[in-house]
């Protein structure tokens, strides 16, 4: 028999007070019957449950990634109000070889690569061993690659594997 | 009649407002002055975040002080976007490089 996970449903019921803003006896067991209703009967549509190992690399990587979102944001504002001294922007494709092959890590990688402007998933290989990015401003791709692997796919690493 | 809103509240959040709105309309600039859609879903992305970041804090700011208590509800928009975004970001890039021959880099 699969364990029952614990940590999902309890994360929804969270979700389901916060929407409400209540912390009623009530709520709290909507919450909770709501939370591990769902996961339960949504199991077979996950067939890996993800496990956590080091989550307080989480809470570093999750203030990087915001100084990386403000950064970002400024040098993409930069691009389209023309303010690159004169240099021109050459945007396109890079391939960056990973070492991850969790998928729960991957969809984080996601997220931060979207949540980052100036880099889109663009596509990865069957066997998630080649993610492919475009990137708007690809002057430095060696830095590109060293700034994917080192600073958001170790920390995910040891999160997730 | 309006709620009275203490100034060290107002202040930033009239700052975020402000700043989450320019962020947006530069992104939105971009979509007019980019060449190509590999270039323009680039900064149609700055709204999507830092921007749309600004004014959730704002509204956190605001309706912490009209209720005279901690309002959260954003984070969860917060949540719903981050969780969202990568999905229509990779679907759109997808379609875009079935559709068109990718430009050589």
């Amino acid at each position: 028999m699969k364990r029952i996970p614990v940590l999902l449903p309890l994360g929804l019921a969270v979700l389901w007070l916060v929407l409400t803003e209540s912390l009623s006896w009530g709520n709290v067991a909507l919450g909770l019957v709501l939370g591990f209703g769902m996961v339960l009967s949504f199991q077979n549509l996950r067939p890996v449950t993800p496990r956590f190992r080091r989550v307080h690399v989480g809470f570093g990587l999750l203030f990087k990634v915001l100084v990386d979102i403000v950064k970002s944001n400024i040098a993409v504002g930069r691009i389209v109000l023309g303010l690159t001294h004169g240099r021109e922007v050459r945007s396109g494709f890079l391939d960056i070889p990973l070492d991850m092959r969790d998928p729960h890590g991957l969809a984080v990688l996601a997220m931060i690569v979207t949540a980052t402007p100036g880099t889109v998933w663009s596509g990865l290989a069957d066997d998630s061993s080649m993610l492919r990015l475009h990137i708007l401003d690809l002057q430095d791709p060696e830095a590109w690659i060293r700034t994917i692997k080192q600073r958001y796919e170790r920390p995910l690493l040891e999160i997730f594997e | 009649m309006m709620p009275e809103i203490p100034a060290w509240i107002a202040l930033p959040a009239t700052v975020l407002l402000i700043v989450g709105g320019l962020l947006t309309l530069v992104g939105s600039i971009g979509l007019l002055r980019m060449p190509n859609f590999f270039m323009r879903i680039h900064s149609v992305s700055m709204g999507n975040t830092l921007g749309v970041g600004c004014v959730l804090v704002a509204s956190m700011l605001i309706a912490s002080a009209v209720a005279h208590r901690p309002v959260i509800h954003e984070l969860l928009i917060t949540l719903f976007v981050v969780f969202t975004a990568p999905i229509t970001a990779i679907v759109l890039m997808q379609a875009a490089i079935r559709r068109t021959k990718p430009p050589k880099q």
